[in-house]
């Protein structure tokens, strides 16, 4: 029996494409990758297009109604939806507008020509369609999509680790960077990455959002402690996590 | 027999961020011709305010995927101008070592995977692996290469880990480092060569176009300047970096939400073409040959040329990066104590850097406490759009006496756009010939 082809489309929203590039960068995986793909629709790499798709990964946060209108048709005609990158799965680094007054942004940038760009709040794909797995991270570890995209063509839909950076920076055997007085997210932001940052002795800044439960509260004492300010620590909280903190407020 | 002309091209393939190309003709009479950038806004401007030193990097990272070593470095540069964080001798080495990596990633990208379909002949470099597989191979290896230098030095190609101000968290080990250096002396060099007898069999089939315009890049340096110099222009004149404002004069355009940028002229480009004319005895002896055999030299007017400049930097990079690893090696690697905490005055600085699409500023001013009052990023890919739009306007007319169909010109216009190796999430702007 020969195996059909996986249908795969990619598309890109508000975001830097870093996570497709990422995906083009698996230079040593690609072809082996394709063995069992078949990229019907990608734009930043081809000038083909399909809409018959099995798949559809969805890169970069909603910002736009342009935006809203356009993932409701890839919904519509993808199967299974996948979010790839902390752009479209979390609101990511856009997000850091969140809380802050969307007219105002648009004057400072573009001043009395602002209305000329419509924007929308800074969402997660998850705010506007269902979304059926997600691929975390800004950039994405390729480890972390090799495993998903494994356990994928497997026939599951992979599921996130729900435990921090912390466990896996344990497991490296490195030393402690909050226990230097070095102010590291990865005590609250979601395992998957193998501590890449922590690894090459740079705090953890959070991109892949926060665990379910974090304890914040805790996380603040320890930046105190660190010698942050309230407004550094809220700065650090909303690199990334926004929009996730905008829910639990 | 008057002609009517209606070209339309909404979300150009085959670049980084969301253009379209609109070209309306009637009668004879060039009506509409542009770019137009309708990429979503990014606002990072407005996202660096009240964020803190150490922050600043992390953030404009994120401007562009493809960019993202470009952006770290200028905003590093601003932060440590504004805020007097000194940097080391091998710091400055280090990231000359990383930039020459992200110069030669983005490039074979542009030049392999996004430009070479269209002088190939083929729709994508995934055709390509059916009609030329060892191009293709060719390009992954050596973009395969690229990453790994920069991954060593970096962390990582994407969103590098290790640059903070001041210096880096990590640094490669000296094994890591000399093994680099024989990959690139056995392996990037002859296959950089492969990809240009590549590229030089279809050489023809690069337009030929020319419009004389002005170029400007970091120029005026002890050597080609990617990390360091003064601004330069083939108009013959240099300005300090921190005066960038007088020369990129940013103007807001109704069809596009990226800002377009003139100098003295109506309009300037940017990148390697700009480059190379502006430093083009800088160049290593072997990337001038390369060069040469595509009858490149100083001054180039003809825009098509920038893929061929890219490759040609290619050559000088991968030589360079052979001689920083020499350098390092010899010099012994120190680990560095990059500062984690700051005290000091406010203050202002301009950082300007060289990044694969041109030349590129960040301006911050500090508070007292070290967190942002006011940031200005200028992007390449802004710099060049006033340019596209005349080099386009001046195109269709030509194309139209030399009697191109509809399609033939659309192929063509998509090939310019291309050409400029256009970063439109980065500037937030691209063709529509309607």
């Amino acid at each position: 029996m020969t195996a059909k082809k996986v249908r795969v489309g990619f598309f890109d929203f508000t975001g830097c494409e870093g996570c497709q590039l990422a995906k083009v960068s698996m230079e040593n995986e690609l072809p082996q990758i394709l063995e069992h793909i078949e990229i019907v629709n990608f734009r930043e790499a081809m000038s083909e297009k399909s809409w018959d798709m099995d798949v559809a990964f969805i890169e970069g946060s909603i910002t736009t109604p342009a935006c809203v209108e356009r993932i409701n048709r890839i919904r519509q005609a993808a199967p299974i939806l996948v979010t790839l990158g902390a752009c479209s799965t979390i609101g990511g680094i856009n997000a850091i507008r969140v809380g802050r007054d969307l007219d105002e942004i648009r004057q400072e940038v573009y001043g009395d020509k602002r209305y000329l760009f419509p924007s929308l709040p800074v969402m997660p794909v998850s705010a506007v369609v269902k979304v059926d797995a997600s691929i975390y991270g800004c950039p994405p570890n390729p480890k972390d999509v090799a495993r998903f995209l494994t356990q994928f063509l497997a026939g599951k839909i992979p599921q996130a680790p729900k435990y921090p950076v912390c466990i896996e920076c344990k497991l490296q055997g490195n030393a402690c960077l909050l226990v230097q007085g070095i102010p590291c997210m990865g005590v609250v932001t979601r395992a998957g990455c193998g501590a890449w940052c922590p690894s090459k002795g740079q705090f953890c800044y959070g991109c892949r959002g926060l665990i379910p439960d974090a304890n914040l509260d805790a996380l603040r004492i320890s930046f105190e402690e660190c010698g942050l300010s309230q407004q550094e620590i809220d700065n650090k909280l909303h690199l990334f996590s926004g929009r996730e903190l905008e829910k639990l407020s | 027999m008057s002609k009517t002309v209606s070209i339309n091209v909404e979300h150009i393939t085959r670049v980084e961020g969301h253009g379209n190309i609109v070209v309306r003709v009637r009668d004879d009479k060039l009506e509409t011709c542009h770019f137009e950038v309708v990429e979503a806004p990014r606002f990072f401007e407005a996202m660096l305010k009240g964020r803190s030193w150490y922050e600043a990097a992390i953030i404009t990272s994120r401007i562009c995927g493809i960019c993202s070593i470009g952006h770290q470095m200028t905003s590093l540069k601003a932060t440590e101008t504004a805020l007097k964080i000194p940097v080391s001798e091998q710091t400055v080495l280090f990231r000359k070592l990383l930039v020459d990596g992200s110069i030669l990633s983005s490039h074979l990208l542009h030049v392999l995977f996004l430009a070479a379909p269209d002088v190939l002949g083929v729709p994508s470099a995934f055709a390509l692996m059916d009609s030329n597989p060892h191009a293709v191979e060719l390009a992954l290896k050596t973009k395969r290469l690229a990453n790994d230098l920069c991954d060593a030095v970096g962390g990582r190609m994407i969103h590098p880990i290790t640059c903070v101000p001041g210096g880096f968290t990590d640094l490669p080990t000296p094994e890591v480092l000399r093994d680099l250096k024989t990959r690139y002396e056995k392996e990037m060099l002859p296959m950089l060569f492969e990809v240009a007898d590549i590229l030089e069999s279809v050489a023809e089939n690069f337009p030929d176009f020319t419009r004389e315009t002005e170029f400007i890049s970091l120029g005026d340096a002890s050597e080609y300047p990617f990390y360091d110099g003064r601004i330069a222009s083939t108009d013959g004149e240099t300005y300090p970096v921190d005066e960038y404002l007088s020369v990129t004069n940013e103007t807001i355009v109704d069809h596009s939400t990226a800002k377009h940028t003139h100098n003295k002229r109506a309009s300037y480009m940017v990148g390697a073409l700009a480059r190379l004319n502006n430093n083009f005895d800088k160049l290593t002896d072997t990337a001038k040959q390369v060069a040469a055999r595509f009858g490149l030299a100083a001054v180039n007017h003809n825009p098509f040329m920038n893929n061929v400049a890219q490759l040609v930097e290619c050559v000088h990079c991968a030589q360079t990066v052979i001689g920083r690893i020499d350098d390092l090696l010899q010099r012994g690697i120190e680990p560095e104590k990059p500062p984690r905490e700051w005290k000091g005055k406010p203050g202002r600085g301009v950082g300007s850097t060289e990044v694969p699409r041109g030349i590129l500023f960040h301006d911050y001013t500090y508070d007292a406490t070290g967190r942002i009052v006011k940031a200005n990023c200028v992007i390449p890919t802004n710099q060049n759009f006033a340019n596209v739009d005349l080099d386009m306007q001046a195109f269709v007319p030509e194309m139209l006496q030399r009697g191109m169909d509809d399609n033939a010109m659309q192929f063509n216009l998509e090939m310019l756009v291309r050409a400029y190796d256009p970063c439109i999430s980065c500037s937030v702007h691209m063709v529509k010939v309607d």
